[in-house]
């Protein structure tokens, strides 16, 4: 499904990641846990094509796409979703019509026919039903005046519809309550399927509760120094990330 | 890395679709401003005495005024003599009775311009005023607003036809003496429209005009007078275009009001005048007087989305002279490639329990430089005034500005007055949030924008709200890279 291979990038001249190799298969979860500043951010940030990260070598390949060569429209289109570590406020853009409009690109881009607003409102409340949320976010603007678990949940609701091959979630957990937290896991779980695979950014052990990997990496200093499965997870809860990083050096 | 690499940062030119000249036979008078000029276009109209002297009297003090200096926008000065105060579509015989005999060029043009003046705009129910440089060439649905005894045509008809109605009510909202600008007008104004609504008269349908420079070197010089009789209610729209031509070509309309007793007036706006292209390079300069007057309950509403123009100067008003009068502005100025727009209200308080409120959302684009300018004036017996302003400022890229001006001037101690402001830059998160979605950079920032517009464009007559959205994407194609 996502084949990362040696990727380099950096802002400006400041390289941070400095040769990342992971592999991911549909059907798999995948954690990438490290410290405060290990390029957690940048890596979805690459994977997504935000501006104003320069690529300065390797390779990430999505089924046989070279994602580095599209915008970041046609990587969403291809099946990427980002879930942000801060949802952005789009005051006046009513929710609804904003999901619309991103679920019909896709479904254009797809070859499929667009939705109408009957057949969306239809589609969208049934997903909201699924995890639990209350309809009055259709009609808020996008994420404005949304507290940080609204936000969080948003992102979820809008995964779900736009079914995407791969998700990666940065840092969805923090901030979230416990209640929150579990809507939020409960999301990714009912996503995973067979043809999809999702990338879950963490700093914490906590949401691993939720959502169980099927592989965890510890990513440091830009490279990925130590691959695992959930156990790993627990290793750090109790060791820390420090002994890995001593092991590196 | 990414074909987006400074999303915000590029513009480049986008198609102004209203562009095109008309290839039609025109009589036009010689650049120059004179009393022979006042005199020709008032001779040309067979105007009665009292209007050529009123003319005259506004020349006379226009010789002693000086342009304005304290608008923020910036230009060369514009010289009077030499603009041709004078053109119209040359008429054949006695000129056209009705739609029918109108030229076919001018009906094509209106049609190409989205403004069918013939059967289709019988499906679209709403009544339209063409005014075409000087002349207004036709109005659709006469008969059957007259059924309602609504008067609706051209302000050169309407002094023929209703010389009582526009002697009595015309300069009484906007003196000729009133301002450099709309004192020329006064002296040189060639055509616009007229509307009359009778005591206790609900409009029956949407009035609108549609303005349409197409001449060289013309200036257009339209008044408009809308009376609304004691408790009668009307929702207007004017639309203005013009070809794309180097040189700056004048506009400089007057829109008097007057609203009785109990009465409304609606005033919509949607300008996309030329707007000269990315070096400021011609477009129109839109020098315009606009204000209304509330007696006793009545209420004035302006609601303009500005788009067009190399400079808009314009501050649509509202005196309200009668106890418990409403006046609203709500207002979308856009600025994009080099426009300057410097615009906004007054909202003069005299009676008592008036209340105004104030929506302005200014966008800039490119290099464009947009200013809200405001008064809220509350007088000394107008107890109970409430205002409440709200202004906001959208930038998208670096090179462009936003400025606002309130002013404030209380002097009635029972006065409540309410400002925000807030400027916004879009940000390169918002349109990556749009762009991880599926969307294209430019839907991006249409739908922020859209958004940021959304209080005023719910005020528009819904037809023109879908109109004004359509207009606003097409003014900021090319606004990203």
């Amino acid at each position: 499904m996502l084949e990362i291979k040696n990727l380099q990038a950096g802002i400006e001249d400041k390289p941070i990641l400095k040769g990342i190799d992971l592999s991911v298969n549909a059907g798999e979860v995948h954690a990438i846990m490290g410290p405060n500043g290990s390029g957690k951010s940048t890596l979805a940030s690459v994977l997504a094509g935000r501006d104003g990260y320069d690529v300065t070598g390797g390779k990430v390949l999505l089924q046989d796409d070279d994602l580095l060569d599209l915008a970041p429209e046609e990587r969403a289109r291809e099946g990427v979703f980002l879930a942000f570590q801060y949802p952005v406020e789009i005051p006046g853009v009513n929710s609804a019509y904003f999901l619309r409009s991103a679920v019909n690109e896709i479904r254009k881009h797809r070859g499929e026919e667009e939705l109408d607003a009957m057949n969306f409102l239809k589609a969208v409340k049934a997903k909201m039903k699924e995890l639990g949320l209350s309809e009055d976010f259709l009609k808020r603007p996008v994420n404005a005046g949304f507290s940080g678990g609204e936000k969080k949940r948003n992102e979820i609701l809008q995964m779900a519809m736009l079914n995407p091959k791969l998700a990666v979630l940065d840092e969805t957990d923090s901030g979230l309550d416990i209640d929150a937290l579990r809507i939020v896991a409960d999301g990714v779980n009912r996503l995973k399927g067979t043809d999809n695979a999702q990338v879950v950014i963490t700093h914490y052990q906590r949401l691993l509760d939720y959502i169980v990997p099927d592989f965890v990496h510890v990513l440091y200093d830009g490279r990925i120094i130590k691959s695992g499965d959930k156990t790993l997870a627990h290793e750090l809860e109790e060791k820390g990330y420090d002994w890995l990083i001593r092991d590196a050096a | 890395m990414s074909a987006h690499t400074d999303t915000i940062d590029e513009f480049v030119a986008s198609d102004y679709k209203y562009g095109f000249v008309t290839d039609i036979e025109s009589e036009s008078l010689e650049p120059g401003l004179n009393e022979d000029v006042v005199r020709f276009i008032s001779a040309k109209k067979n105007e009665p005495e009292w209007l050529l002297e009123w003319r005259l009297k506004a020349l006379r003090h226009f010789e002693k005024m000086e342009s304005p200096t304290w608008p923020h926008v910036k230009y060369p000065p514009v010289d009077f003599q030499d603009i041709s105060y004078y053109s119209a579509p040359k008429k054949k015989g006695d000129g056209p009775k009705s739609l029918d005999e109108v030229d076919p060029k001018l009906l094509e043009t209106y049609e190409k311009l989205g403004v069918p003046l013939h059967e289709r705009a019988r499906l679209a129910g709403v009544a339209v005023d063409a005014v075409f440089d000087s002349e207004s060439i036709g109005t659709t649905f006469k008969e059957d607003l007259a059924r309602a005894g609504v008067i609706f045509c051209s302000i050169s008809e309407a002094v023929q036809e209703h010389p009582e109605l526009v002697k009595k009510y015309l300069g009484t909202v906007v003196p000729y003496t009133d301002n450099f600008y709309a004192t020329l007008n006064s002296a040189v104004f060639s055509d616009g429209s007229f509307v009359y609504i009778p005591k206790g008269t609900r409009c029956p349908m949407e009035l609108s005009t549609y303005f349409r420079i197409n001449a060289a070197n013309t200036g257009q010089f339209e008044r408009t007078l809308i009376v609304a009789e004691e408790s009668s209610h009307v929702s207007y729209l004017e639309g203005c275009t013009a070809p794309m031509r180097d040189e700056n070509q004048l506009h400089a309309a007057v829109v008097e009001l007057v609203a009785l007793d109990n009465a409304e007036i609606k005033y919509s706006t949607v300008q996309n005048w030329y707007p000269g292209d990315e070096e400021g390079r011609g477009g129109i300069y839109n020098f315009v007087t606009k204000r209304g007057i509330c007696k006793t309950n009545a209420k004035i509403s302006w609601t303009q989305v500005e788009t067009g123009s190399a400079i808009t100067w314009k501050y649509p008003s509202v005196i309200l002279q009668g106890d418990n009068s409403i006046g609203e502005f709500y207002s979308v100025a856009l600025t994009n490639k080099a426009q300057q727009a410097d615009t906004g209200t007054k909202m003069v308080h005299i009676g008592k329990n008036t209340r105004s409120t104030i929506v302005s959302k200014g966008i800039s684009a490119g290099r464009g430089q947009n200013s809200y300018r405001g008064l809220v004036q509350v007088g000394k017996k107008a107890t109970n005034a409430r205002n409440f302003s709200q202004c906001d400022s959208l930038l998208i890229g670096d090179k462009c500005g936003a400025h606002t001006f309130p002013y404030i001037e209380a002097k009635n101690p029972s006065a409540s007055i309410e400002h925000e402001a807030t400027t916004s830059k879009i940000g390169e998160d918002q349109i990556f949030y749009c762009n991880q979605r599926g969307l294209e950079p430019q839907d991006a920032v249409n739908m922020i924008v859209n958004g940021f517009c959304k209080e005023v464009f719910r005020e528009l007559p819904m037809e023109f709200a879908v109109e004004a959205q359509k207009l606003l994407d097409v003014s900021l194609e090319g606004s990203v890279g």
